[in-house]
Formats: C-alpha cells, structure tokens, sequence
C-alpha cells in the first residue's frame, strides 16, 4: 500500500498508509483464489465475510463490499487500519502458504474509506425501535462500540456511557491520529448514533451514576467495557521525574487533547530532545513516532528482548525504522538520573540476554552482571503496559474479579457473577487488540439478549 | 453544556461560579473534585467541589486565575457556558464525628476546605479554623467558615488582617499550648501544607493534606498526578486527592508542579496578548 515517505511523515501528524486506489484494491482482490475452504473466516474474530466482499471489490462494486463487511464489523474503516491482520485472517490465508497472502486488511480499509468518500455509510443503518429492552453500555471504546451497536442491531434502546469528553476509548487517546485518523472514529461513531444509540459523554459510571441507580433507572442490563486504562510505570528509582511519561498521559495529551497544536489547543506537551521509550508494544511505537512527530532529535526504543519478540506489530516496527527510530535491544532500564532541578538528564540501562522459556513461551530476559550503561536521554516515556481499570468495577460490590482486577466472566454469555452485569474487552482479558475487544463486545451483546429474552419469557 | 447561573468575585483573580449539575450534586461528597474544559480547544481543569447541594442540584466551584485557562474561565459571565464537567472524582473523605478538627486553609484552598468543615460541624465536632491569605482582600469563604467554625483565627502575609505571618505558625502555637485535635486538615498552596505537616508531626497529630496534582483524565489513566506517599507512588486523582500529610513527598511533588511551567507561561502571555489583557473594569 502507498505510504507518505518517511522523511515526510516523520514531520506531520497525517496518516501514514495512504490507502489503495480503486486500481490497486481490484488488482489486489483479483489475487484471491475464493478457495472453498475460506480459512480466513475462521480467522477474523467477528467472523466477517471476506471472499464475499473481496468478490465485490473484484467485480468493481466498492459499496456492496462495504455493506457486505457491515453485516459482520460495525467498525471496518478501524479495522481495516489497526487489525493485527498477519496473526488472524492474512495469517491463514491459503496464497499465503507459498507466498504473500491477500491483503485483507488493506482491502477492508479501501472499502470503508470508498464509502466513506462516495456513498453514504450511515444509509444502511437500521434504527433500533428500542422494543427489545434498554441496555446501559458503559465505557465507548471498541468493546463498547460494537456491544452497542450490534444491541441496537437487535431492537434494543442503548445509553452508551464514557467518562472523558469524547468517544473512543483507546482508538482516541491512545492510537495517534498518523495510524488512525480521529475522523474516521467520529465516522464510526455516527453510525452507531443513526442505529439510535444514545450516547452520553463526561458520565464516570461508579461516581456521576452508579450501578445499582441504572438498573432502578430502568435498564435490564448493563455492559461494562471500560478497558484497561491502568498503566504500569517502571517501578525504579527517577521514575517520578520530570520528563518522565507514562505512555498513556504522553498519548492521551497528544492525542485526545490535541497538545501537538500547543498553544492552539490549551494542552501543553513537552517532549526534550533525546527521548527513550521503554516497552516493544504497538503502544510503545505509537510514544515513539509521536516524539518524533513533536521535535524530537533522537528517539531510541529500549527493550528487554529481542526485536522477534517484540509485541508490535511488524508493519508499525517497520515504519519506526524507516522513521529514524532507534532500537536499543536486549537492555533494560535500571534508574533514571536526574539533573539539580528534578529532570531528566539520563537513563541507566542494563543488557540483558536471553535466557529460559518462560511461562508465555517466550525466552526470559535475564541481566548481564556488571553491563549497565548510561543513555544519554531527557525524556523517558514508559510504554510498559496497562491494567483493567479498577475505577467502575470496584464501586460494584460482590462482583467477581481475577488476580489482576480483570473482570471474571462466563465465556459464552459474557455475563459476571452477578446476573445482568455483563463485561468483556480489555477489561476481562487485559491489555489486548481492538478486534479481540470487539469480538467480545458483540458476543456479550448476543449474551445479554438471550439474558433479557428469558428473563422477559420471548425465549429462544 | 453547563450554563454558569451565578459569577462572584470574592477577591482579586480568586473567583466563584455556580452550575447545575444535579447528578454531580447528588454524588458528590466533601474532599471530591471535578474536571471541566470549557470548549472544544480547552484543557481538562480539575476544580475541588466548594459546595453541592443535592436539594438544587447547584454545584459551586472556586478557582484562582494563575495561568490561561483558569483566566479565560474567569472571564466567563453568568449566561455563558461551560462545555464538559465530569465528577465527582477522587476518594471522598471518610468524615466522622470527632471531638476536634483544626482546619488550616490558605489562599483558594478555603473554598475546597469549607465542605469539609461543615460536614464535621454538622456532626457536631468541634472545628478550629485557621484561615491565611496574602492580604485581608485575598481572603475569602470567611462568612461561610465562620458559620461552620468553633472558633476561627486569620492570619496575612502583609499583616493586614488577623496574624501577621503563615497560618501554620497559629498552628504551631496551638499545638505549643496543648491543643490537641483528633485530626489537622490542610489545604492551600503545597508549600503551606508542608509546612503544617512539619508542625503537626513534632507533636504527633493527625494530619490530612489535599493535593492539587497536575492531572489530564482524572480518572487514574495518565498518572501524570502520581505522588509518592510512604515510599509508594499513588494516583492523586483516584486515591486522593486527600493523602496523610506526614507521608507525602512534598519536594518531589513540588517539582512536579514546574514541569509545564515554560508551557504555561506562553499560553498565558499569548492570550493575554490576544484579549487586550483583564477586562474586569469593563464589568
């Protein structure tokens, strides 16, 4: 796929993946073998149709495959950017056996983006009459999104709440507007508005309204979807420096209060000049290329292990390196140093090598005695990891909760331990994809309709 | 949208808004706070709750001008709108009913402490003020502290008013002189609620702090509010913002407070330039 140039990009904030032209995606499509066997299906955690609307795109008709990725995926122009398609759909795809698999990902992207720009994407969507119930969504990250939308799908009156001033979630504050352009989640989100969702912003579920009064308010069930917002930090000594960032403030400042426009926008960032980004995530790349994005000279990722064991996708990897980002591997962050005023003036790293598997298969990371080593840096940003957000679920008593204040549910229905709560995304699992959050947001949305359909006696 | 139904000054850049906020006030208990941004360009301003009041659904919120934001929010009249408030946020405080609680307040910290006064009035505690300000014109609340107090002592920088001198220095008298509440309360600018802190420990009283950390979310994201207290970094915004005043790391959070320092003084200057600079006379 066409790419802004990397020289070019490393300076401006606009998306980086250009996307195809109507040339490219039908060549591309044409690639497809429509194999009987449709393993990518099976594939795509929501399931979508991807022959069929690879097909479409074949025979040049762009909206009908938009409609047809609709059925499944509320949110494909999303999907279609941030998916980790190279594990799920492309990584089974049959031509990818002997060579490149077909680029679902990127065809999926084309088709959003192509109604986007020439049809009109909220056309099909069917507003909910509201007769099968009223659910609170709580939380409008993609787990919530898609609960929502797949609720109103199903005839149901959906509040949907989130506690900041915008709608999103992660896709807002966290996933810069290079990857993902905040236009195409307000696209996302209008079209669950038109299927009649009601959304409603600035409401913190547990403090502005609790649990217990949505439920006396009315609702037959409540969704919770809240993510896992929690960063970790270092847990050594300089943390609490100045210029030391979690990646969620950095982003979140950056992204969701627009600080790049600093003083246009009233949010400040401060970025130094040589900056470190401690993780090897797709969080860890976003901090990274954003610091480049804002002025930094030099933009270095340290990580404990090496590059094959990087958590982030290949492409965004990729796209660092051709940015100018560089890569300390197999080192880890010992102290940060600080200057007589409380800043950052350096970042003390050991190497580490690779030791036994550990219990995620992969090898352990183990210090190497007596080689510490100083990084010239001013800047450490910690993309280290998230945690569920204890904020709303320990405001609900009794609900059951795992070793690390992710939600327990039962897997089928999506329901917790206490009946008409419902959870699932980050918040269940733990920090993981935007489609494994939508996934479990549409199949919580089925469990609650069952739930309210035996509770109300239609039955199954 | 949160239209402001009534503007005060209650003294020079120290300002008092009141919005309906009805399921705020509802929630809300003393020692919480909210987050507002007043337009689509603005910054999240976390403001503690001066007064809620459940029966109206009437939120008040006090604010000092110090840099753009909260001088383009004074700016506001009644009338005019503020476009986002969450809350309430942060841990409320356990108040209960004790023999005696000293309140040390200084600056715009009055207004967050009068709630806390009053619930420990109403439940019949004994509550000694101790109100410091810069000037007699920069003290403000001192009707509403006087109503909820037992007895209340004013101190000024200038002498102007009351002490001439720190609020912690009455303190530090009281507790010299054998007073010894259950309980210190300290709220006003972080130098000030060191500064009580080093009182009350030499004679072992209980003291709470309220911290006004820079924060973006407010809802335990960021961390940017993060604070060591005991050896341990918290999340104001969620675990605080009251904290055991002997177990902060005043310094560290003192630091912290500069880290925008350059940004916000641009911000400042450059609306201050576009807007011709107060417009109060105008009024």
């Amino acid at each position: 796929m066409p790419k802004q140039q990397p020289d070019v990009r490393s300076k401006n904030f606009q998306e980086v993946a250009l996307g195809y032209t109507e040339e490219l995606a039908v060549a591309e499509a044409n690639r497809c073998i429509q194999c009987p066997k449709k393993p990518c299906v099976s594939g795509c955690p929501v399931g979508v149709d991807i022959p069929e609307f690879i097909d479409l795109i074949a025979k040049g008709d762009f909206l009908g495959a938009a409609r047809k990725i609709k059925e499944k995926n509320s949110l494909p122009a999303m999907c279609g950017r941030v998916c980790p398609q190279e594990t799920q759909c492309e990584a089974v795809c049959t031509l990818g056996k002997r060579g490149e698999p077909v680029a679902i990902g990127a065809l999926e992207r084309f088709c959003a983006d192509y109604e986007r720009m020439h049809g009109d994407p909220l056309s099909d969507a069917q507003r909910s009459d509201g007769s099968s119930g009223r659910v609170a969504v709580v939380g409008s990250g993609p787990a919530g999104l898609t609960c929502a939308s797949e609720l109103a799908k199903l005839g149901y009156k959906v509040v949907l709440f989130e506690s900041l001033h915008d709608t999103g979630g992660v896709l807002r504050y966290g996933i810069p507007e290079f990857r993902l352009p905040k236009a195409i989640v307000d696209e996302e989100v209008e079209y669950i508005k038109s299927q009649g969702v009601e959304i409603r912003l600035n409401v913190l579920v547990g403090a502005t309204v609790t649990v217990d009064e949505l439920f006396q308010e009315g609702f037959d069930a409540i969704f919770l979807g809240t993510g896992a917002g929690l960063p970790y930090f270092l847990g050594i000594p300089g943390e609490n420096l100045n210029g030391v960032y979690s990646a969620n403030e950095f982003l979140t400042r950056v992204n969701l209060m627009k600080a790049y426009r600093f003083p246009d926008y009233d949010t400040p960032v401060w970025v130094g000049k040589r900056v470190a980004v401690v993780g090897g995530g797709n969080v860890a790349m976003d901090s990274a290329r954003t610091a480049l994005r804002l002025g930094a000279e030099k933009v270095t990722v340290v990580y404990r292990r090496s590059r094959a064991e990087m958590p982030a996708r290949l492409e965004e990897i990729e796209n660092a390196e051709e940015e100018g980002i560089e890569f300390y591997l197999l080192a880890n962050p010992v102290r940060i140093l600080s200057d007589d005023k409380g800043w950052v003036k350096g970042m003390e790293c050991v190497r580490m090598e690779l030791g036994e598997e550990d219990s995620s298969g992969r090898r352990r990371p183990v210090p190497v005695p007596g080689s510490e080593f100083i990084l010239d840096v001013d800047t450490v940003i910690s993309a280290v990891g998230t945690d569920p957000n204890p904020l709303l679920v320990r405001t609900i008593p009794g609900l059951d909760l795992g070793r690390r204040g992710n939600v327990i549910i039962d897997e089928e229905t999506g329901m917790t331990n206490i009946p008409g709560v419902f959870a699932g995304g980050d918040i269940v699992t733990g920090s993981a994809t935007v489609i494994a959050a939508m996934g479990a947001g549409k199949a919580a949305a089925h469990g609650i309709d069952k739930y309210i359909s035996a509770r109300n006696g239609r039955g199954m | 949208m949160y239209r402001i139904l009534k503007k005060e000054m209650l003294a020079p850049k120290i300002k008092l808004i009141q919005v309906y906020a009805p399921e705020i006030c509802t929630h809300a208990r003393p020692g919480q706070f909210v987050i507002l941004r007043m337009h689509e360009k603005g910054e999240r301003i976390p403001l503690t709750i001066a007064d809620s009041d459940r029966d109206t659904g009437l939120l008040t919120l006090v604010f000092q001008e110090v840099g753009k934001s909260t001088t383009e929010l004074g700016m506001l009249s009644e009338g005019d709108s503020i476009l986002d408030i969450v809350g309430p946020l942060g841990t409320a405080r356990d108040i209960e009913k004790l023999d005696c609680v000293v309140c040390v307040a200084g600056g715009v910290g009055v207004a967050p402490m009068y709630p806390e006064a009053k619930a420990y009035h109403l439940l019949g505690t004994r509550v000694i003020s101790l109100i410091g300000a810069q000037t007699k014109d920069m003290l403000i609340f001192k009707d509403r502290m006087e109503k909820v107090s037992d007895e209340v002592y004013y101190s000024t920088d200038d002498g102007s008013f009351g002490h001439k001198g720190f609020v912690t220095e009455i303190l530090c008298k009281l507790l010299e002189d054998g007073l010894r509440p259950d309980e210190v309360i300290a709220i006003g600018p972080l130098p000030m609620m060191r500064a009580a802190a080093r009182v009350t420990e030499r004679f072992g009283v209980k003291t709470v702090v309220s911290l006004n950390a820079i924060m973006v979310d407010g809802t335990g994201m960021c961390g940017s509010c993060r604070v060591t207290v005991d050896g341990e970094v918290k999340f104001s915004c969620v675990e605080g913002p009251a904290f055991d005043g002997h177990k902060v790391d005043f310094d560290e959070l003192i630091a912290r407070q500069n880290r925008f320092l350059a940004e916000e003084k641009l911000a400042l200057e450059r609306y201050l330039a576009g807007v011709g600079g107060c417009k109060c006379h105008q009024k």
